[in-house]
């Protein structure tokens, strides 16, 4: 191993707040050598981001580092800042989460990138931006003059993260700190990420720094782990060591808990047969047609139209997890909120035990709301700041049983309380005053009151840490078995999806493309889409990554507003031929694949 | 984190807790605001109670003592005015007033403007559009030119000072409060209140408006001087209180008149113009803190 670049030892961080001091790295240790990468992966909360900050010396004002960091023979930590803004920027570069708002959105691309550029070599601005184009080309930014005087909100999220890394890399740094680089964005749009950064590691000779929670993103990308949990360093070691001979427990937790793409432990519920065929499906939506008129930007312009849904039908079976994926902007959530009408449905029809939810009346539309409840994304954003959780678990009961007096309500709310794993204690609290994963149990909680059929459970663990994650998936399972509940799963996570879903539909601008068993979807893709999806999907494991051929799938999604004509997925399809231009694939089952699933491809035979 | 805080949290508090009853408890620990709320209610009780002992009604002109200094030997304890009128009894006479129309004025604007404006942002599209339009067609009717219009047609009457100033600020506030609601309406826990079957005006009532609390308190402390101050604007104009009733506004403004040769007929009514001004600050700072249960832990 040749010198490392960054030496970190015994590294403290300690914060000074109201409440008491708080310790939030404990004399870590690790080393960056030069042209490795070194993952750190934690939960929230463990210390991995301050750590990082600390050795930049970025901490919050409250914050104080002890310890010693070298980089490049010289200690850097503490340093003042004049001269630890000479290193930062020009040799140790920094890429963050979110690429919105880490650029200004009131500067063009052109002038936020020179800038580094003039400050740190003092460049002059025509030749300063010149090298911003080449920096654009370097990172696959097709026609780079014309980006140079676009601003931030004129590009897609890959795009963002995308001259994010090319203007850490201007100035040519020995190190690069990537803090969750790829969180914030879809997983095809991750995989293009994470193949550029592998690529401009060689072609840069950077050492980089990746900070994440995923253990599939470091699988394929790290040399070196280190694994933090409340700011102690739990392992340290070699890729294959960690992720093959784990010897710390908090370590083989975390890779059980992950879900993987390639498990195939049957953890979802048991449905009996016999329910399954006798029964009426329990929902059925018909050519579901949702479009949002998007009010002209000037005068005379013409009105546009969106279609966020196009088309959707499917049935659900009581007791049944149906699992929803797709990019972001697939029309996935409206499709949950079209089914709940919380958005007005444009065309089509949505039966909830043979009745036309679409067109009922305000009146009798409530007494179908009690068999269909929905959980959300943002366990916090979803409880209301201003109420006691045992006022948040009781309205769906009041509205629906107002004869009920305040101690039956109470009890009703303590018994579901302690199904979903809190404390009866709890039912006076705030929501503020839980963790993420209790929030989300409350939510789970209120959709559970009413003893619904059906509840749409949106994304509902991927704001969570995965050990939460897996604890939350499992207490659905649970209680889908217990109530014989039917699910709609929306998620982006295909490996979670996989977990616990019985059937998986996947949308591609607002259509469907494939709906299909599990087993079917994830061992037999058929249409190329979901092909691409699967793939795009880091494996928690070192080996099967390198072995693996990524086929990254190239472009970002259309704009839903002016969607491609005919097949909307052959802009970036490679099978794509002349008929996939002129006519819409309808969505049928093919010989080749069996059983119940549904293709929309023209090739789907081919494939 | 892996492990759920439960036990982080201490005490398993049992029995009900309510929005207002915890704000008082949080609103107690505050010194400041205490302070302020117990000058402001004696000041109050002293505006009600302490006229009706004094020997003097605040018409009487002592044609013995003009313009006299304060003593409490002379039996004027805040002096007299150049009329011979008691300065105590004038100052505490015009505390009602000046109180009344704070306190009156702010809590119809409020009714009007958190109610307008919680139902406009709420229901949106066309039912907002119109509503606002409204509001912006009020808000361009010259307020000197209302008054004096009321003024013509239904006589001076203290009454229509209420209805004057609370008919313009109102708009103010359903306009912050229209904002604030269209924020608050695409958040998740409005949509999950919807999908549990929750009625519109329970969601406007319970999900809505106690979450608006925050900018309303501050927004309310900042009206009641505001209106206080109009008031004295309107008396200055002679549109306002008629002598030789008063108000704290009418006061000061005799007072400054009379600066140089009487300066206690300027100092005693603007004192206790300051101190209330300043009482309704600090009450509404406390105020909005209190009510936000996220500010709570740590105190």
């Amino acid at each position: 191993m040749s010198t490392p670049i960054l030496q970190v030892a015994d590294l403290d961080v300690r914060f000074a707040t109201p409440d008491g001091p708080v310790h939030a790295v404990h004399e870590l240790n690790f080393a960056v050598s030069a042209g490795e990468t070194l993952g750190i992966v934690g939960e929230s909360g463990s210390g991995k981001s301050q750590t990082v900050l600390a050795v930049m010396n970025l901490l919050a004002d409250n914050g104080t580092a002890t310890g010693s960091a070298i980089f490049d023979g010289e200690e850097i930590l503490n340093l003042p800042a004049p001269r630890m803004n000479k290193i930062r920027g020009a040799r140790i570069a920094m890429i963050f989460q979110d690429p919105m708002t880490s650029l200004n959105p009131y500067l063009t691309i052109g002038r936020q990138m020179s800038e580094v550029l003039c400050m740190h070599l003092g460049s002059s601005r025509k030749a300063a931006l010149e090298k911003c184009a080449a920096m654009l080309d370097a990172v696959h930014i097709t026609e780079a003059q014309r980006r140079l005087v676009m601003y931030p909100h004129e590009l897609s999220g890959g795009m963002r993260q995308r001259v994010m890394i090319a203007s850490a890399l201007l100035c040519r740094p020995s190190l690069l700190i990537a803090d969750e680089p790829t969180t914030a964005l879809d997983v095809t749009v991750q995989a293009q990420i994470l193949a550029l950064i592998r690529e401009l590691r060689t072609e840069f000779d950077t050492s980089i720094l990746l900070i994440t929670h995923d253990l599939g993103v470091v699988a394929g990308n790290c040399d070196r782990v280190l694994v933090m949990q409340d700011g102690d360093a739990r392992e340290y070691g070699g890729i294959d060591e960690v992720f093959y001979s784990p010897r710390h427990a908090y370590t083989k937790s975390l890779l059980a808990a992950v879900p993987r793409l390639d498990d195939n432990r049957l953890r979802r519920a048991r449905v009996s047969h016999a329910d399954t065929e006798r029964d009426v499906a329990l929902l059925r939506v018909d050519d579901l047609r949702v479009y949002f008129k998007i009010p002209p930007a000037t005068l005379f312009a013409p009105a546009q139209t969106l279609r966020a849904v196009d088309g959707v039908s499917l049935e659900l079976k009581p007791g049944e997890t149906l699992g929803v994926v797709g990019e972001s902007g697939c029309g996935k959530s409206t499709l949950a909120r079209a089914v709940l009408r919380l958005v007005s449905v444009t065309d089509g029809q949505v039966c909830l035990l043979g009745r036309d939810l679409a067109r009922l009346k305000k009146k009798s539309l409530k007494d179908s709301r009690q068999d269909m409840q929905m959980i959300f994304q943002d366990p916090l954003a979803s409880l209301n700041p201003r109420m006691t959780v045992r006022d948040i678990i009781i309205e769906p009961l009041q509205t629906y049983h107002p004869e009920l007096d305040g101690t039956e309500l109470t009890k009703r709310a303590t018994n579901i309380l302690e199904r979903v794993g809190l404390e009866p204690a709890h039912l006076n609290r705030y929501p503020h005053e839980f963790s993420g994963g209790q929030c989300q149990r409350i939510g789970i909680a209120r959709a559970l009151i009413l003893q619904p059929r059906m509840i749409i459970c949106d994304e509902p663990v991927s704001a969570l840490d995965v050990s939460v994650q897996a604890q939350i998936i499992d207490l659905l399972i649970e209680l889908q078995e217990e109530f014989s509940l039917a699910l709609i799963f929306i998620a982006h996570d295909l490996a979670v999806v996989r977990r616990l879903s019985h059937r998986v539909m996947v949308m591609y601008l607002g259509r469907v493309v494939e709906i299909a068993e599990r087993q079917s979807l994830y061992e037999q893709p058929r249409h190329p889409y979901t092909r691409a999806l699967i793939n795009a999907v880091p494996v928690p494991d070192p080996r099967i990554e390198r072995a693996r051929v990524v086929t990254v799938l190239q472009g970002d999604v259309p704009s839903s507003l002016a969607p491609p004509a005919g097949c909307a997925f052959r802009t970036r399809c490679e099978y794509a031929t002349e008929i996939c231009a002129q006519a819409v694939p309808e969505l049928a089952s093919h010989a080749a694949a069996g059983g119940s699933s549904l293709v929309a491809c023209h090739h789907a035979e081919k494939i | 984190m892996s492990t759920d805080p439960i036990n982080t949290i201490d005490e398993g508090s049992s029995g009900g807790r309510s929005l207002w009853s915890d704000a008082w408890q949080v609103l107690r620990r505050n010194r400041a605001a205490m302070v302020a709320l117990i000058i402001l209610t004696s000041m109050t009780a002293m505006v009600v109670i302490a006229p009706l002992l004094s020997p003097y009604s605040f018409d009487y002109t002592d044609w013995d003592r003009i313009s006299v200094a304060p003593s409490i030997a002379e039996g004027h304890p805040f002096g007299t005015d150049a009329l011979g009128r008691d300065l105590f009894v004038r100052t505490l006479y015009g505390g009602r007033i000046s109180l009344m129309v704070g306190l009156v004025a702010t809590l119809v604007s409020l009714i009007i403007g958190i109610s307008y404006g919680a139902i406009a942002g709420y229901l949106g599209g066309r039912v907002d559009q119109i509503m606002m339009r409204i509001v912006d067609i009020l808000y361009a009717l010259p307020f000197m030119f209302l008054v004096i219009l009321l003024m013509v047609f239904f006589g001076r009457n203290i009454l229509l000072i209420f209805v004057a100033i609370g008919a313009i600020n109102w708009l103010d506030m359903a306009r912050i409060v229209r904002g604030q609601t269209l924020s608050l309406k695409t958040r998740e826990f409005i949509e999950a209140a919807r999908a549990g079957g929750v009625s519109t005006p329970r969601i406007i009532r319970r999900h809505i408006v106690p979450n608006l609390l925050g900018v309303v308190a501050i927004y309310v402390t900042l009206t009641i001087p505001q209106v206080i101050l109009v008031e004295s604007f309107l008396s200055f104009l002679g549109l306002g209180v008629q002598e030789p009733m008063t108000s704290w506004g009418a006061l000061v403004n005799e007072g400054a008149r009379e600066m140089e040769s009487s300066p206690w007929t300027l100092i005693f009514p603007s004192l206790f113009l300051a101190v209330t001004l300043f009482c309704f600050n600090f009450i509404g700072d406390g105020m909005r803190d209190a009510l936000d249960p996220r500010d709570r832990s740590g105190q």
